[in-house]
């Protein structure tokens, strides 16, 4: 079989090389029982044995873990020892309903009132019901438990947070979903863990059979399936580095970002919800240099409202300790589609997306403005706009931001006026970003780079074009930090340019002094900063 | 559950940065349990009062951040065990750094 690459995103960095372990999906959806149910004190007494079997299960996967995974299994054991959290369903059963569904449906509606909590903590609980209903039902079912060989690669559309915790990962591994989020449960354990994960896949899983070769290439963001001898042997090589380079950067993580010769430089973090921020010591970062709101905004047209926004970017801040907080507005559109909001186009990145789809919906712009100078009253917070293309559009921005604060004046809401800044991505604000009356300015490397080679991210077949260390690109960059130098205003480089330990030489090297990356880089990066001299 | 007609009353405000998530309802409630007293939790006085050995049920109350929780319990140790949950809220549920 020849060698197949796919792409997808990273949840959790690093390489792992093995041979695939196909998951099975959920539990079959079934609306009839294949159960007796003309007994129901025999429906009651086996979804008993299924609840104790289930706690037993995850009893023994507790005493096989340690740390903040015991904690997501104990709270689940402390759930289903909980007589409450059936109640619904025994009394159902004791109705004349099949004890696996008269379940499903009890836990079902507790997912669904978790689901539409507006607190990301509580939401997310969601996943660990959805794993307590699949585990007992399983068991109703005689259901065989899925155990997985060690070092395995784990395949499939998405994982349980118990399949994670109840896998030996000592013996290396790895996962490769065609859904999943990296601000899942499983996404953050496997941080903790170290183990490579890349989500969003997009390829029918159930065309790789168990057992095939597979290499997970989470630093990228891809995997490759019956890979060839030289790219096993090109991964050894990689993951070797890669190892080397997790164990010096987790010196560094806490240490301020200095060149070898002195300079500071400032390392921040991009941040896409209050999950990435969870675990997190602020002290590792010199404060948030991105926040992705689209990613708050869910798909299913629903947009969060101000109060909901606003506790949101206050949690932010207040983690923050007094560090700088840039909070993005929404960059919908483009690769980033959001139901209700963003409109089909036929070329969607040079189309309706970023800042100019804020301003052609100010309703929707306004409400996250308000939220934002609410939020800033509770930190350093900073609002920045994406995909500015000509002066016009961060006057229009400041215009509606101008409304915001009165409104919030007159109605005697506390605010505060947050700093506005723009990105810098699309080639006319890099050649001439003195036109800007911006507070300072944030390269976007990604689009930066997609808009000056004319290569569209999402294409693999001109994937090779787009190279953030393109001497035009890199033009562009040190042009923007050379008027910043001039002007007295910050500029910041937020793409994945500045985790990329190869660039970063060539980044400071045009000027940039402030580096914004995923939480997981910042010790890579500040390492890499360690070993450069300016001079 | 019941409570006798002269409950023991305690409020505490909910400093824990995520409000009552997993952690600190499973050591609540487990607090909660190792007394005989039948004690209650509410967020507010007019209630819904709930059943504060009830991991499910504390979860699913969804206190946020500074919400002021309020126990009442009855039975010969509620005295104690109102001291106790209120000290553990107090203590932050013995995860005070850098955790959520």
């Amino acid at each position: 079989m020849p060698e197949i690459w796919h792409a997808g995103r990273v949840a959790s960095g690093g390489i792992a090389i093995g041979t695939a372990f196909l998951l099975p999906g959920a539990p079959a959806e079934q609306t009839v029982s294949a159960r007796k149910t003309d007994n129901p004190a025999a429906e009651a007494a086996a979804l008993r044995s299924a609840l104790a079997a289930a706690i037993d299960d995850i009893g023994a996967l507790i005493s096989a873990t340690a740390g903040e995974a015991a904690d997501v299994l104990e709270f689940q054991v402390a759930m289903l020892e909980d007589d409450s959290l059936g109640e619904p369903a025994f009394a159902a059963i004791a109705d004349g309903a099949a004890a696996d569904l008269a379940w499903t449906a009890a836990l079902d509606a507790q997912i669904a009132d978790y689901s539409a909590s507006d607190d990301d903590y509580f939401k997310a609980r969601t996943a660990d019901l959805a794993d307590m209903r699949d585990r007992v039902l399983r068991h109703l079912r005689g259901e065989a438990v899925v155990s997985v060989p060690a070092g395995a690669i784990l395949l499939g559309d998405d994982l349980t947070p118990s399949l994670f915790l109840s896998q030996d990962w000592s013996q290396g591994g790895g996962i490769a979903l065609s859904k999943g989020s990296a601000s899942s449960h499983v996404a953050m354990l496997a941080r903790m863990r170290r183990v490579p994960m890349v989500v969003g896949l997009s390829m029918d899983i159930s065309s790789v059979a168990t057992g095939t070769p597979i290499i997970v290439d989470a630093e990228v963001g891809r995997i490759a399936i019956s890979p060839d001898a030289v790219t096993r042997k090109d991964s050894e090589t990689r993951r070797a580095q890669v190892e080397a380079e997790l164990i010096q950067a987790e010196a560094f993580r806490l240490k301020p970002g200095r060149t070898a010769d002195g300079s500071d430089i400032r390392v921040l973090i991009n941040i896409a919800g209050l999950a990435d921020l969870e675990q997190l010591d602020p002290a590792i970062c010199d404060g948030i240099g991105l926040v992705r709101t689209e990613f708050l905004f869910p798909q299913n047209g629903h947009l969060p409202d101000e109060e909901e926004q606003f506790g949101i970017y206050r949690r932010m801040v207040q983690w923050a300790q007094g560090r700088p907080v840039t909070i993005r507005t929404l960059d919908a559109g483009g690769d980033k589609p959001i139901a209700g909001l963003t409109i089909a186009e036929s070329n969607p990145f040079l189309g309706l997306r970023g800042l100019r789809l804020s301003l052609a919906r100010p309703d929707v712009f306004k409400i996250q403005l308000r939220a934002l100078c609410r939020a800033a009253v509770h930190g350093n917070l900073k609002i920045m706009l994406p995909m500015v293309s000509v002066p016009r559009e961060l006057e229009a921005s400041r215009q509606l931001l101008e409304e915001a604060i009165s409104e919030l004046h007159l109605a005697g809401i506390p605010h505060a006026r947050p700093l506005l800044g723009i990105m810098v991505e699309v080639p006319s604000t890099a050649l001439m970003p003195e036109r800007f009356a911006a507070a300072f300015y944030s390269i976007g490397s990604n689009d930066l780079t997609q808009y000056t080679l004319a290569a569209a991210r999402d294409l693999d077949s001109v994937a090779g074009l787009g190279d953030a260390s393109d001497p035009a690109v890199l033009k562009l960059i040190a042009n923007t930090a050379a008027y910043g130098w001039q002007a007295g205003l910050e500029v910041s480089l937020c793409g994945d340019a500045a985790a990329e330990t190869r660039l970063v030489p060539l980044l400071l090297q045009a000027g940039l002094r402030v580096l914004s990356v995923a939480p997981a880089a910042v010790g890579r990066v500040k390492a890499a900063v360690a070993s450069i001299r300016l001079a | 559950m019941g409570i006798a007609e002269t409950p023991v009353q305690g409020s505490v405000v909910l400093a824990h940065e995520a409000g009552l998530h997993a952690r600190p309802s499973v050591k609540l409630t487990k607090l909660a349990k190792t007394f005989a007293a039948s004690i209650e939790i509410a967020v507010t006085t007019d209630g819904p009062w709930i059943d504060a050995k009830s991991v499910a049920k504390v979860m699913a109350m969804k206190a946020p951040r500074n919400s002021e929780l309020l126990f009442r319990a009855a039975g010969a140790d509620a005295a104690a065990a109102i001291a106790a949950l209120i000290d553990l809220v107090n203590r932050d549920f013995d995860e005070a750094q850098a955790d959520a």
